[in-house]
């Protein structure tokens, strides 16, 4: 940078100096945390509905919102180089825990999920959709982008050790999702596309392995009824298409907020969690999924401006991995729920009710507003 | 302290940088720097590989989106409507059945039963097995089995019936219990009840399940969506032949449910046109009476008004319980009724087929006197035995040693069957065949019941149908006195006797009185409609039905009739006609000896009376199976039957005319008759 007038430098020091506002003293992003404001506003307008207009529930929702947002915020304070730097040990306790998950976790629906501490019940698996991108952008960015064949292969590996820990509890969706998210961090930075195209023809080539061998009946049928749910609409389709007439017999306007008869008769399997999409789409109709999309368009452009803005690599391929993989949640929560992709068991982000998802959220946008707000503004390099 | 953050921030930088070096030196053999720019150029690609996804993916969702809900959004919202909305039938409330007093005959009764909604979440068999226990519903493993069946092969929101006619006990017990069964529910309905149980069981009939038969017959007859929802429909007798009065009109509830089929309100209400009230002719008393009467003999008994065709009493003996079928009877039940030896199922009044026997020489001496074969005036020697010339087959009389020189009127009054032998003879099967026809022999009486057989109207062709035999000159001959081929039912025989009674009016005998509409109970009801009404029984002369009807007088009043005894010192004036019916033929030369044959081989007895004689109120006919002589057994039923009618039940009727009437009696003598 050439600086060559005087004034001009001046000006260049003073904003240097300056802290930009009291938001950025605090390590908050005010456009991110509006944009999540909104989808939290609109999750408890469709929460008190799909949940048979209990207020409780919106209580615990709006006490577990608050937490999140805490955590966030507390997560905003620390700089992205600890993260940087925790990454590696934050990935082998996860790695502990889902073991001793398998040795002595609590089943719930027919899983072992959980893991009693004694004062609070963690799910270990939910932790490594927060690590999986920080481990594997850590690792990759501590050489030169594009990584090298051997490292790219490294950080399959480590993506594959949790992903298959997650998969013999059994949890089809969250290992998906796990895997997702390191494949994105690979992906972002700047892994060959030639290698893409050939582990893709290696993943379809396992398709038929993993029918076989790994994916348990319940899971078969998931995907079994995703092809033609008809064929059982009384058993395992009856979800699917109870949330297709739902969605579909919303039209562009919707039935109205409290009138959807899907939502409201119980037709709805799980209309608070999973399936409180269809809830959304039936009252609110096209008209409320496009607002729902703009807001979490909002949000997704706010993340890759911040991903653009950020410094080093490490951070670039972190926040940019938290952001699409937050667009994977959307698309996959949305297209299972209105029936273009199998049942998986994940929830809409930032609207369906229950605190651990939202936690695992939590801390991704306060990674990402943590790299947003811990720049310098400027080196001074002569 | 800034000098110090910053010299540590350059020793960082530094060392990274050395690391870095390091690094690239091992790996790339000298270049040292990190390519900044290479590296951003990269990120921004994969940046905007990975923009473009996410377009994708939300393009992907919209179009989804937009075909679900604008493009299918008449079919998704169709079938969301469907979901939530429910049409239910709502059943009529059947008619009830009246005598002809208003007192109730057939009712309907709440009775509760369980019905299981099948769900998803809680499983069809171990519920049904968990309730079997509770309420002791003795279940069997088939039963269990079919229900479960039935729960997965019904439609999802249709029940399935686990328990019918839940005990008071059954019924709280159940309701301490029911949050453990949310998919269980108690659903009340209305069942047909009988509570002079066996009384009129033949006359009314009963209803039962709907059957499959019930379902094609129905679907046949375009009715099927009217019996949506209901479970009776009417099998037998008046429930039967009426069931369209009685059934009415199904309506309908529009609801909306739950996806456990749970209602949540009404939508819509079409209510449903209850069926018609029925009032019968019958009085429930006179039937009670007739009951009492037969006792524990088999047979049968009906009274009617002559002169409208009502049947007053429509009993057969013996009866059973209707309600055993309105709650679905059981097989060792019904194998019990099938071979009960009193043949209970049988409808003796309009089924069973009977030789008339005596009874019908009032209504051959009609023929004789239309088709000139006797006059008044005519007489006859009648012997011990009628033979056919050029024959030594022997016709007995049923007295031994004859009757002497009879005239038409001594000869009905002894019964003299010499005198109808001949009679028969001469008139010629055809010609007897024609005025039994005409008198309804052989043809439906008309009755509002199904269940009636024809019985048997001989003639040279039937015989050769049935038999593929010739007709001789010897079947002709006992015909005149109402044995042989002929065969008729006891209403038969009152429809014939009533023409005489009515003096050649013809009529139906029926049940049912009139049709009340529930709904307007203020508007003047349907009665029955007489299709007979107003024809007259073609004679040429109306005094020939004075002939019968004074031999039928001089039967109960004369001094040598036969039903003298039974209707002595009667406070009115009656008119009779006895039977008495051969059930194995007697032996040429061997005597008829009641205490040698076998039951069932003994004689049927018959009697037909009328009372009063000019405008009679009623006439009885009774059947006794196997009792013997129609004037020693039957007579007294009838006699006792008549005082019941006119003397008890209504003292204040038309007992007979005030002043003597001028009748002509045998050999062209008068008589006053009171």
């Amino acid at each position: 940078m050439l600086l060559t007038d005087e004034k001009t430098r001046q000006d260049l020091n003073e904003l240097g100096r300056q802290p930009a506002s009291i938001f950025m003293r605090w390590h908050i992003d005010l456009p991110l945390v509006l944009g999540l404001m909104m989808t939290l506003f609109l999750s408890l307008i469709v929460l008190y509905s799909a949940s048979g207009q209990h207020p409780e529930m919106l209580v615990r929702q709006i006490m577990r919102t608050g937490a999140a947002f805490f955590v966030m915020i507390a997560v905003a304070q620390l700089p992205p180089r600890f993260y940087g730097k925790a990454a590696v040990y934050l990935y082998i306790a996860g790695l502990v825990m889902l073991v001793m998950v398998e040795l002595f976790g609590d089943i719930s629906k027919g899983a072992q999920r959980w893991l009693d501490l004694g004062f609070m019940r963690i799910q270990p698996s939910e932790i490594f959709k927060v690590v999986m991108p920080l481990v594997i952008s850590a690792f990759l960015a501590r050489g030169s982008l594009p990584p090298r064949f051997i490292s790219v292969v490294a950080a399959f590996i480590i993506i594959l050790v949790p992903m298959g820990l997650v998969l013999i509890q059994p949890d089809l969706g969250t290992a998906g999702l796990i895997g997702i998210s390191g494949f994105i961090a690979i992906f972002i930075a700047g892994m060959s596309l030639w290698w893409l195209a050939a582990g893709g023809l290696a993943a379809a080539a396992a398709i038929p392995v993993m029918w076989n061998y790994v994916l348990h009946d319940y899971q078969k049928q998931r995907v079994l009824t995703l092809i033609d749910p008809e064929s059982d609409p009384l058993g395992a389709g009856y979800h699917i298409i109870q949330s297709k007439i739902a969605i579909g017999s919303g039209g562009l306007f919707g039935k109205g907020w409290l009138q959807g008869s899907q939502s409201q008769l119980d037709f709805l399997p799980e209309p608070h969690t999973d399936f409180i999409f269809a809830v959304l789409a039936e009252e609110l109709g096209l008209i409320g999924f496009i607002i729902l999309m703009v807001i979490y368009g909002y949000i997704i452009l706010r993340c890759v401006i911040i991903s653009f803005q950020a410094h080093t690599p490490f951070e670039k391929i972190l926040s940019a991995s938290y952001t699409f993989t937050f667009a994977c949640y959307i698309f996959i929560n949305i297209g299972m729920v209105s029936g273009i992709l199998p049942v998986v068991g994940v929830p809409l982000p930032m609207i369906s009710y229950g605190g651990t998802s939202m936690i695992t959220l939590a801390v991704g946008f306060g990674i990402i507003m943590s790299i947003h707000t811990h720049k310098r503004t400027l080196t001074f390099r002569q | 302290m800034l000098f110090k953050r910053r010299k540590r921030h350059e020793r960082e930088l530094f060392k990274v940088r050395k690391k870095r070096r390091r690094r690239s030196h091992q790996s790339r053999g000298g270049l040292m720097v990190r390519n900044t720019e290479q590296e951003n150029g990269v990120f921004k690609t994969r940046m905007f590989i990975c923009i473009v996804m996410t377009v994708l993916m939300a393009a992907v969702l919209f179009a989804n989106l937009y075909y679900l809900q604008i493009v299918s959004y008449e079919d998704y919202s169709t079938r969301s409507n469907e979901n939530r909305i429910r049409v239910l039938p709502v059943v009529p409330q059947r008619g009830i059945i009246y005598d002809r007093n208003h007192v109730v005959l057939a009712d309907n009764r709440p009775v509760y039963h369980l019905v299981l909604f099948p769900h998803k979440d809680y499983s069809t068999q171990e519920t049904i097995e968990k309730l079997s226990e509770l309420l002791d519903l003795r279940l069997s493993e088939r039963d269990i089995k079919n229900m479960v069946y039935l729960a997965r092969t019904r439609n999802r929101f249709n029940g399935v019936e686990i328990a019918e006619a839940l005990s008071d006990q059954q019924i709280s017990t159940f309701a301490v219990n029911r949050h453990h069964y949310p998919n269980v529910q108690i659903a009340a309905s209305l069942k047909r009840f009988y509570p002079f149980a066996n009384i009129a069981t033949h006359a009314i009939g009963y209803v039962s399940r709907i059957n499959q038969q019930d379902v094609e017959q129905l679907t046949e007859e375009g009715k099927i969506d009217n019996y949506e929802g209901s479970l009776a429909i009417g099998k037998l007798g008046i429930e039967k032949y009426y069931e369209d009065l009685l059934h009415g009109t199904t309506g309908s509830r529009e609801v909306e449910v739950d996806s456990h089929g749970r209602v949540i309100r009404t939508l819509n209400y079409h209510p449903p046109k209850p069926g018609r009230d029925l009032t019968l002719t019958l009085d429930i008393r006179l039937q009670y009476y007739a009951q009492e009467l037969l006792g524990n003999m088999r047979g049968a008994i009906a009274a009617i008004e002559p002169s409208t065709g009502e049947l007053l009493a429509f009993y057969s003996n013996p009866s059973y319980d209707p309600n055993l079928f309105v709650r679905g009877i059981r097989s060792s039940e019904y194998s019990k009724l099938l071979n009960h030896p009193g043949r209970p199922l049988i409808n003796r009044v309009t089924q069973g087929g009977y030789a008339p026997a005596s009874t019908v020489k009032p209504l051959l001496t009609i023929m004789g006197l239309n088709e000139g074969l006797i006059t008044t005036t005519s007489t006859y020697f009648g012997g011990p035995a009628f033979m056919l010339p050029g024959s030594t087959h022997r016709f007995r009389d049923w007295r031994s040693w004859g009757h002497g020189w009879l005239d038409i009127y001594r000869a009905i009054e002894l019964s003299a069957d010499t005198y109808f032998y001949d009679l028969a003879y001469r008139a010629g099967i055809d010609r007897i065949h024609e005025y039994l026809d005409l008198f309804g022999f052989g043809r439906s009486t008309g009755v509002d019941i199904h269940e009636e057989s024809l019985g048997v109207n001989p003639s040279r062709d039937w015989k050769m149908r049935r038999f593929n035999e010739r007709w001789h000159l010897g079947d002709t001959v006992p015909i005149g006195i109402g044995q042989g081929y002929w065969t008729t039912t006891l209403l038969q025989l009152v429809k014939a006797h009533c023409m005489v009674a009515n003096k050649g009016q013809e009529v139906t005998p029926h049940l049912l009185k009139f049709a009340q509409d529930p709904l307007t109970p203020d508007e003047p009801p349907a009665p029955y409609e007489d299709k007979l009404k107003d024809t007259l029984f073609p004679v040429k002369d109306q005094s020939y039905w004075d002939v019968s009807r004074a031999g039928m007088y001089l039967v109960v009043n004369g001094p040598e009739g036969t039903g003298r005894r039974a209707f002595y010192g009667a406070k009115y004036k009656a008119a009779g006609k006895s039977g008495t019916a051969q059930i194995v033929s007697i032996k040429q030369g061997q005597k008829y000896d009641a205490s040698k044959l076998k039951v069932e081989h003994r004689d049927n007895a018959l009697f037909v009376a009328f009372a009063p004689f000019v405008h009679p109120r009623i006439l009885v006919g009774i059947i006794l199976e196997n009792e013997g002589g129609g004037s020693a057994k039957a007579a007294p039923l009838a006699r006792k039957m008549i005082d019941k009618y006119l003397l008890d039940l209504y003292p204040d009727g038309y007992m007979g005319e005030k002043e003597p009437v001028q009748m002509k009696f045998g050999l062209g003598g008068t008589v006053m008759v009171q």
